[in-house]
């Protein structure tokens, strides 16, 4: 039944990236990608990243997006199926043989990978880690103790982000 | 005993592809909000490698997704900023009229 539900999931996620890639319509496209998000968010789920999961619905899907639909709504984008949306043959050519070529060299990579990967690996490791800490405790103990820095360092890169937001939206250049 | 729900190598290759194709996207499109939109789709083909590897190689894979969405959104806001100074300079999002820094 989960594996069902991973290809189910994994079938939307990928659905969703190559319809958003293709439409020319920037709202459908931001759409198709919510949509890709929400597969992406089921396949967490399944990998015992609950928490992940529902951040990935709640920040991702939520606020990331709808920031995305607000701006193209700001702007007034999209009314004419712009064709110059599109590049050329010739890049479409090069997009192509690019992401072909990257899929294959991450292929070759997966196919080479050895497993098991880490001192503490295994899946019973980390439900063990879940049930004991919980789902959200688990993923705050750690945050809180051994990547206190980067925590400290992300809540600095937010307050820079806000401020230069800020000043790059209401300039006028 | 509880067992993956899928092997390994089936995870890491739905990433790839999902990165694979926002890599494409960035170089096709010239609206730049929809590149940016591929840009954040990289960002979630690699969340979901880290997810996947969660449960082979520690649990920190966990705990560094909150911290690539946490810059996700921080580069969102500042990116959509710069478009919209762009925008209202050009009256267009076409990436051609990003080119203050070309030489």
């Amino acid at each position: 039944m989960a594996t069902v539900l991973f290809y189910v999931f994994a079938g939307l996620a990928l659905l969703g990236a190559l319809m958003m890639v293709t439409r020319a319509n920037p709202v459908a496209a931001v759409l198709w990608l919510v949509a890709s998000f929400f597969g992406l968010a089921g396949i967490y789920t399944l990998l015992h990243a609950y928490f992940v999961g529902v951040i990935q619905v709640l920040v991702y899907a939520g606020a990331i997006m709808v920031l995305f639909l607000f701006v193209i709504m700001l702007l007034n984008l999209g009314h004419p199926n712009d064709p110059r949306d599109f590049r050329g043959p010739t890049w479409r050519g090069i997009g192509l043989a690019a992401a072909v070529a990257l899929a294959l060299v991450l292929g070759l990579a997966i196919l080479d990978l050895r497993l098991p990967l880490g001192r503490q690996a295994g899946l019973q490791a980390l439900l063990a880690r879940l049930e004991q800490q919980g789902v959200v405790g688990a993923v705050g103990v750690a945050m809180y103790t051994d990547f206190a820095v980067p925590l400290q360092i992300t809540g600095l890169l937010l307050l820079v982000a806000i401020v230069g937001a800020i000043v790059l939206a209401k300039r006028d250049f | 005993m509880v067992t993956d729900v899928v092997p390994l190598p089936v995870v890491l290759t739905l990433s790839g592809l999902l990165f694979a194709i926002g890599a494409g996207g960035v170089l096709v499109r010239r609206n730049a909000i929809i590149v940016f939109a591929c840009i954040e789709l990289m960002l979630n083909a690699v969340n979901l490698a880290f997810v996947g590897l969660a449960p082979h190689a520690g649990f920190e894979g966990q705990v560094i997704v909150f911290f690539v969405i946490a810059v996700a959104a921080a580069e969102a806001a500042v990116g959509l900023a710069l478009i919209i100074a762009v925008f209202r300079h050009a009256l267009s999002v076409d990436l051609e009229n990003f080119r203050l820094l070309r030489w």
